[in-house]
């Protein structure tokens, strides 16, 4: 067994949490380039480029890309022979973001209760996926998460003979109903078949693949590019005032289902897109 | 009207707290720069203000002509005025805006599409509702010079703030005659 010890784990979401909300990845700078060459409207242009710009000035002066830094969601892949010492991997992971979100200076938005509604003060706890894998290896990825956009997202459970078509109409409609809420341009994330849970899982899934790459299943990679094209025919734009760019990448994925069930969910994320990964 | 003003990229100079003429002449599409006083309020203090209003009780500021900025800000760093600032989701204040049209206030800012019954009440009240771009905070900061507390300390992010801007940019999403930016949008880009 290969040993790990809790406060390495804690350290390291901490990091990840501060770098997720200072620095936007390469790939959504990219992604954001490119709209930027096919956006008509000029005033979406404009928009675009003040994106570009918050994100040199969230990295330059250390400031946050986002006033909200979002929920922290954090996918744990843990190799089997790996054994956590001197601490639990859940409370490891809580604590790291909770020293994160304070000493980067980051908005405390979690309320500890639906109803009371109370601040937890730190920004815990986080939302924790763990999935064991073979080997010695400890995979941390954390997504810090707007809740404005997380707001827009929706889930339906369509029939094996709605189908592909019903799926499409779906996702569009989802992405025209939430408007300029969630912060267009946009990142749709949806994940179909599963069950009910399974499928909005793969959705959040999906977002963590590099902004814009494909699945490798050539029939699911069609069904991306359609949507894709279909999400930014919808006119929105940017911030929804207008314009193609509504959408940077449309990522689905897929898992086998049930012969009765064709879940479909849609989990829309903003431009503002953080996550960060270690292998340790 | 709309065509020239979104596709010119024309931007006026207005200030805050609005005066009549300005409100009645803005136009959905126009963009704007802010000089300035906002105050800020989302979710939580729009709860407790429609509270005091209800309990006959005074508001923690007179809100005549005054624009309402819907944000909550990050922690400032040591030495700045304030962390990151930019818009949340406007529509989340759609149920508590009557009461405070109803004293004076004449502008708010956030992002998004708002329900036809805010635009109903823009109408009836004349009163403007201005989007910023969601997810430039960093950015948007660097237009707030100045920033105080002023009420609901204990909500932290979401208690009330009054704001100093210089130079800060914004569109008006909805205007006096029931204009809408987002609906205008589709119309013009969709295909």
């Amino acid at each position: 067994m290969r040993q790990i010890e809790a406060s390495t784990i804690t350290q390291t979401v901490e990091k990840l949490c501060i770098d997720a909300n200072y620095f936007l990845g390469q790939d959504v700078i990219d992604a954001l380039e490119r709209s930027l060459k096919t956006e008509e409207f000029c005033i979406g242009q404009r928009i675009i480029r003040d994106i570009l710009e918050n994100a040199r000035i969230a990295r330059e002066e250390l400031a946050p890309l986002c006033q909200d830094t979002g929920f922290t969601v954090v996918f744990v892949e843990l190799g089997q022979e790996v054994e956590i010492v001197d601490g639990n991997l859940k409370e490891a992971i809580t604590k790291g973001v909770s020293q994160g979100y304070t000493k980067g200076y980051l908005r405390a938005s979690i309320v500890k209760d639906p109803l009371k509604r109370i601040n937890t003060k730190d920004n815990t706890p986080p939302f924790i996926h763990i999935d064991a894998i073979q080997g010695k290896q400890l995979k941390l990825t954390i997504m810090c998460k707007g809740s404005g956009c997380e707001n827009m997202s929706r889930h339906i459970m369509l029939t094996p003979a709605q189908g592909r078509k019903e799926i499409v109409d779906f996702v569009v409609e989802t992405v025209v109903r939430g408007g300029g809420r969630p912060c267009p341009p946009l990142i749709v994330g949806v994940g179909l078949g599963g069950t009910f849970e399974y499928s909005a899982y793969m959705a959040k899934k999906s977002l963590l693949r590099p902004v814009s790459s494909h699945h490798p299943e050539p029939h699911i990679k069609e069904l991306e590019e359609e949507l894709f094209e279909k999400v930014n025919n919808t006119g929105l734009g940017p911030q929804a005032w207008g314009g193609r760019a509504t959408a940077l990448a449309v990522h689905v994925e897929t898992c086998p289902t049930h012969i009765a069930s064709l879940p479909v969910a849609v989990n829309i994320e903003c431009h503002s897109h953080r996550v960060k990964t270690v292998t340790l | 009207m709309m065509e020239k003003n979104i596709v010119s990229e024309e931007i006026i100079h207005i200030k805050a707290p609005l005066d009549e003429k300005t409100v009645l002449s803005l136009r959905a599409g126009q963009l704007v720069l802010f000089d300035g006083i906002f105050y800020t309020a989302r979710d939580a203090s729009h709860k407790l203000l429609i509270e005091l209003i209800e309990q006959g009780k005074p508001l923690p500021f007179d809100l005549q002509g005054q624009v309402i900025y819907y944000v909550g800000p990050t922690p400032a760093r040591p030495g700045r005025v304030i962390g990151s600032a930019g818009p949340t989701t406007s529509s989340r204040m759609d149920s508590f805006m009557e009461p405070l049209l109803q004293r004076g206030l004449k502008g708010t800012i956030g992002k998004g599409n708002r329900s036809q019954e805010v635009i109903d009440l823009l109408k009836k009240y004349k009163a403007v509702h201005f989007s910023n771009i969601g997810g430039a905070a960093a950015l948007i900061a660097k237009s707030i010079k100045k920033c105080e507390m002023v009420a609901f300390e204990d909500l932290g992010t979401e208690a009330i703030y009054r704001m100093e801007v210089k130079d800060f940019f914004a569109v008006v999403a909805y205007d006096t005659t029931g204009n809408d930016l987002y609906m205008e949008a589709i119309k013009r880009y969709g295909r």
